[in-house]
């Protein structure tokens, strides 16, 4: 097809090139400067899709971001994106576009069966409906859904790629129409930093679409052409063009996101991102973003071939585009009659205006009468006729009082109708600044009042309508902003502006139909099929706040949120409940302005650089070593290392049977490390662990509980002294951070007097534990300067010298019970450390075990884990660890607690050991222990399962378990009740191997 | 999003920082003369005006030191910023 509605001459096209481009299959063309919605219209088509609910055919409503009907999806495969408004989709070459909601045609949709329906689906149908039973919903949903939804999602991931941009600027200018661009000029001549962005690929806003107004006695576009070249020109100056301001956050800090090349067309341009996030911090702002026609609410007023009237004349006069023969122009303004001028300049058959009101004098309304123009004032529409487009109108005469027809109505035919209600000022980014609004009565609209943060409106946005005071508006806000941002400059000059003359006019709010109204389809809210009848139903059935009738109608939500609706169901829903509008109130603008794409705002922060990986310096020896790996908070951690032909748990059992028969070795490298330094360190400590640390010997270590305030244990490790005034404390992998800042807000905030610093090691060392009863011939084969007997280097204690020839500390302290060394080195030789010890320790059958064996070697010793044994309600005396409690000191983190009603009362949960009655039933973790098993829940229970394994070394499974009043239960059988059976557990002490502990010692 | 302006470093984005709840409140280190309710009253209970507010944040992300500030927590603007030790400042404002 081609181009059959393009006018000959005219619009910001260029005809020197065509672009070819598919909607539904069919194939059409366009040129350079089309919108896919100029393009359509270009070709005769204006049926673009089908309504959310009653499927009724929708066509192209306006020419902006307001647009509620021409949703379409767009792209393909997985870079398919549904939802988006025709009207913003710049034309390229091979562009592939589909209608949405309707099956199996757009022609012919089945689902337009609820149309016909209709009077059965009101407002809150499926709330009414779906109730019963209540569980139903679930299956209903899906059903609705199918029918009520709109595009539809890509399978795969996004393909493309997203950046995000971080700037400052003295005034952020968001809108390029004439106020915007008055207002950077005024602005960036004072030589304040600019940034100015428009959602359009042309700055100029609505001058682009008025050819008969002039500035400085010139065509309008001539002034924004000269305009943007000086804004272009100067250094301080940011123009972003296809840029929208989507979001107004505290402190002048502003989304936005510009399109960069989603109108090139997908694989266009490689190097360039697809979309950029702007974060804008902006001393100040000015909101120059214009304003939104509104429509008249009547009778079947959602027509393919209905659309609003300035929005036509910018198909007229922008895209040189005819989007129908015969015109009827329905208005309550003398802007009505403006397009109807355009139009029949345009040689486009203006059938009728019908003005709801009598006489008007305008010069506008009186150069239509002197075009010979039909005129019906006082006249409102009252019917249209059409399937699939427009036909015709049938309007009557309106009583004086405006709310009912006089004498019977008569048809008129056409295959257009532009409407205009007047124009609502776009205040959302000023509404979501926090600033309130102020309703003005005369024409009906909410425009800015007291301003929240630094900002000011200009032009329509701020209530004005003539190009002039737009203009100059924004020239006074950019200088004023300037001013305010330190940047003195004189008052700029006025400009001279020669336009139509078109004053606001009363409101019109409804129509009144020739049908009952709760037949009439009278749409308020196109996008989500709402009407007047609606919103007076809901009302009705007692809905006052308007923000209740929203969420019963869904008035205002959807991709549009009521961008060309919320005035007017406002105004419906406070003539019904008889009150004025700004008691009724308006509802609450928030971000984003328009739908913004996920990928934009998550921009690089995806896939490996969504949140940080650690690895240890010996990682690359797990990984060529086939180690399998587990993440432990940001650590990647070597998990077990399989054997070819092992499976997870013959690896973790061999594992675990080399760690207590020969020596294995464990990369311990992610325990968080702090050094504590300075002459109050020891102090420090006595404060922030349980136990008592002045007295411990250099070259002694201690195992330490940290609890919080509430006493409850927070975290746990052990701290070798290594000097007078110097400690090394370790934590638990998770914690680290956590205890850091901890420890930090005790010494700045409540002990400021203690001189002690610390400091963050983890990363400075690589810990390498060797670990069973060879170890220590292992350590001295390694070492000549650390005499390794047992005496000489106890348990507990620190020696310094050289491991395998680099210096070393080992501390000899063990987390499985058996005799065993941590060896710290300085991390970049942590590696050949470790490959030092793999090769001195073969005669030993060493074995590297990775954190599964370490869990089931502590877990046999009965050794907690903070965060698997604990979760924050755990007293040490729940963990039966009062024995590392002090009992003499006067004050330490916690202490206080510990003698809390709460914490001393009979019945909290402790920690025991269970033993299942079958050695090969591993308990599941997480899994509830009850005392009498019922049917079904809910049974009291007594706790839960906090770790279980399966024990190579006892040949049975283990578990510990935290349940209320567990010590007094130690040798009664209890059950785990699990989905399939219920497992037979007997409580025992905790420990379940050496419970003297002499292997560590000997 | 805020900017807060850290005593030791200036202006930056909320993001930096961590939130460390109501300031001043005064931890007994001689605890164990405190009934219950008086314990209970430090550890759970926190103040949650409409209005001005005394509280604790965290530079985490920059200097690593702790401050006060005094925000309004209808308008979540910072009317004052100090250090620890010092006395509350009249808000301006």
């Amino acid at each position: 097809m081609n181009q059959s509605h393009r006018l000959p001459a005219g619009g910001r096209i260029d005809r020197s090139r065509s672009l070819s481009f598919t909607f539904d299959g069919a194939r059409y063309s366009g040129h350079p400067g089309d919108t896919l919605a100029s393009a359509l219209i270009a070709n005769g088509v204006h049926l673009v899709g089908r309504s959310f609910k009653y499927h009724r055919p929708r066509g192209i409503l306006t020419a902006g971001s307001e647009e509620p009907n021409a949703l379409i999806q767009l792209g393909l495969g997985n870079r398919t994106e549904p939802n988006i408004r025709a009207t913003q989709i710049e034309l390229y070459d091979g562009l592939v576009a589909a209608s949405q909601n309707r099956f199996p045609s757009l022609e012919f949709d089945l689902g337009a069966v609820n149309d016909t329906l209709s009077p059965l689906i009101p407002a809150g149908f499926y709330y009414k409906t779906f109730m019963w039973p209540q569980r139903g919903w679930m299956t209903y949903e899906r059903a609705i859904r199918r029918m009520a939804g709109l595009g539809r999602a890509p399978d795969g991931p996004d393909p493309d790629r997203y950046e995000y941009r971080h700037a400052h600027c003295d005034v952020l200018v968001a809108g390029g129409g004439a106020a915007g661009l008055a207002a950077a000029l005024a602005a960036g001549r004072a030589g304040a930093r600019v940034i100015i962005a428009d959602e359009q690929a042309e700055m100029g806003g609505w001058l682009l679409s008025e050819g008969e107004t002039e500035i400085s006695a010139k065509p309008a576009v001539d002034w924004v052409g000269k305009a943007v070249t000086e804004l272009a020109g100067m250094e301080n100056v940011t123009l972003l063009r296809r840029t929208t301001a989507f979001g107004y956050y505290d402190q002048n800090w502003l989304g936005l996101v510009e399109r960069v090349t989603d109108h090139l067309g997908p694989y266009a341009a490689d190097h360039l991102p697809r979309q950029r996030l702007w974060q804008v911090r902006a001393k100040q702002v000015v909101l120059a973003t214009g304003a939104i026609e509104r429509p008249l609410v009547f009778a079947q007023n959602d027509r393919p071939g209905i659309m609003l009237a300035a929005s036509l004349r910018s198909y007229i006069a922008r895209y040189g585009a005819r989007p129908g023969k015969a015109l009827v122009v329905f208005t309550n303004n003398d802007s009505g009659y403006r397009t109807a001028l355009v139009a029949h300049q345009a040689g486009i058959g203006v059938t009728a205006i019908i003005d709801t009101r009598m006489g008007a004098v305008g010069p506008l309304p009186q150069a239509a009468r002197a075009a010979g123009l039909r005129i019906y004032e006082g006249h409102a529409i009252i019917a249209t006729s059409g399937r699939l487009r427009v036909d015709g109108v049938r309007l009557g005469k309106l009583a004086a009082s405006g709310d009912r027809i006089e004498g019977s109505g008569f048809g008129i035919s056409c295959d257009l109708v532009a409407m205009s209600g007047g124009w609502n000022p776009n205040v959302s980014l000023f509404s979501q600044s926090r600033g309130k609004l102020d309703f003005r009565a005369e024409d009906g609209v909410f425009v800015p009042g007291q301003s929240f943060q630094p900002l000011r409106s200009a032009g329509t946005c701020n209530g004005v309508l003539s190009t002039a005071e737009c203009l100059a508006e924004g020239l006074a806000a950019g200088a004023e902003a300037a001013r305010e941002a330190g940047f003195a400059n004189r008052k700029p000059a006025g400009l001279k502006v020669t336009e139509p003359e078109c004053p606001a006019a009363a409101p019109f709010w409804l129509a009144p139909p020739e049908k009952p109204l709760a037949r009439a389809k009278c749409f308020v809210d196109f996008q989500n099929d709402v009407t007047a009848a609606d919103l007076k139903l809901a009302v009705r059935e007692g809905f006052q706040s308007v923000e209740h009738v929203k969420r019963y109608t869904t008035t205002g939500m959807g991709t549009d949120q009521g961008r060309t609706s919320n005035v007017n169901a406002l105004a419906i829903v406070s003539a019904t409940l008889g009150q004025d509008i700004p008691a009724v109130g308006t509802t609450t603008f928030r971000p984003p302005y328009t739908p913004t794409s996920f990928g934009a705002i998550a921009g690089r922060n995806i896939g490996a650089l969504f949140d940080p990986v650690r690895r240890t310096p010996i990682h690359d020896w797990h990984a060529a070593h086939g180690a399998k790996f587990e993440n432990v908070g940001q650590w990647v951690r070597a998990w077990y290392y399989p054997k070819p032909g092992e499976d997870m748990h013959a690896a973790v059992n061999r594992e675990v049977k080399a760690a207590r028969t020969g020596v294995g070795i464990l990369d311990a490298s992610t325990l968080g490390k702090i050094e504590v330094k300075g002459p109050d360190a020891a102090e420090f400590l006595n404060r922030v662990y349980t136990n008592s640390w002045l007295k411990l010997g250099i070259g002694k270590a201690r195992y330490g509980l940290m609890l919080g305030e509430d006493g409850m244990v927070r975290d746990d490790g052990v701290t070798v002294r290594l000097g007078e005034d110097r400690f090394l404390m370790s934590t638990t992998t998770g914690n680290a951070a956590t205890v850091m800042t901890s420890l930090e807000d005790y010494l700045q905030t409540e002990w400021p007097e203690l001189k002690v610093y610390l400091t963050s090691v983890t990363e400075q060392y690589a810990t390498l534990t060797i670990n069973g009863p060879k170890s220590r011939e292992l350590l001295a084969a390694l070492t000549d300067d650390i005499d390794t007997g047992n005496e000489a280097f106890p348990h507990m204690s620190l020696r310094e010298g050289n491991v395998a020839g680099v210096p070393a500390r080992v501390i000899r302290i063990s987390f499985t019970g058996e005799l065993s060394y941590e060896i710290n080195v300085r991390a970049s030789q942590g590696k050949a450390v470790w490959e030092a010890l793999m090769k001195a320790g073969e005669p030993f059958g060493i074995t590297p075990y990775g954190t599964e064996a370490m869990h089931v070697l502590r877990a046999e010793k009965g050794f907690i884990i903070v965060g698997q044994e604990t979760d924050g309600s755990m007293t040490p005396g729940d963990l039966g660890m009062d024995w590392i409690v002090s009992k003499v000191k006067p004050d330490f983190v916690g202490k206080r607690s510990l003698a809390r009603s709460d914490t001393v009362r009979e019945g909290r949960k402790q920690l025991v050991g269970l033993l299942t009655e079958d050695r090969k039933e591993v308990l599941e973790e997480g899994a509830h222990v009850v005392e009498t098993v019922l049917d079904k829940p809910p049974m009291a229970m007594l706790g839960h399962v906090t770790s279980s394994y399966y024990s190579p070394n006892l040949e049975r499974s283990i578990a510990l378990a935290v349940l209320k009043g567990g010590r007094s239960l130690i040798g009664k059988t209890l059950s785990v009740p699990m989905p399939d059976k219920v497992i037979r557990v007997t409580v025992t002490e905790p420990v379940f191997f050496d419970p003297k502990g002499e292997r560590a010692n000997g | 999003m805020l900017t807060i302006p850290c005593p030791w470093c200036g202006e930056r984005d909320v993001h930096e920082f961590r939130s460390g709840g109501e300031a001043h409140l005064k931890r007994e280190r001689r605890a164990d003369a405190l009934s219950d309710a008086e314990w209970a009253d430090f550890l759970f209970l926190r103040a949650n005006p409409k209005g001005e507010h005394a509280e604790r944040w965290y530079h985490v992300h920059g200097c690593r030191r702790w401050f006060n500030a005094v925000r309004n927590t209808h308008t979540d603007t910072i009317l004052a910023v100090y250090k620890p030790g010092e006395a509350k400042p009249e808000a301006a404002q």
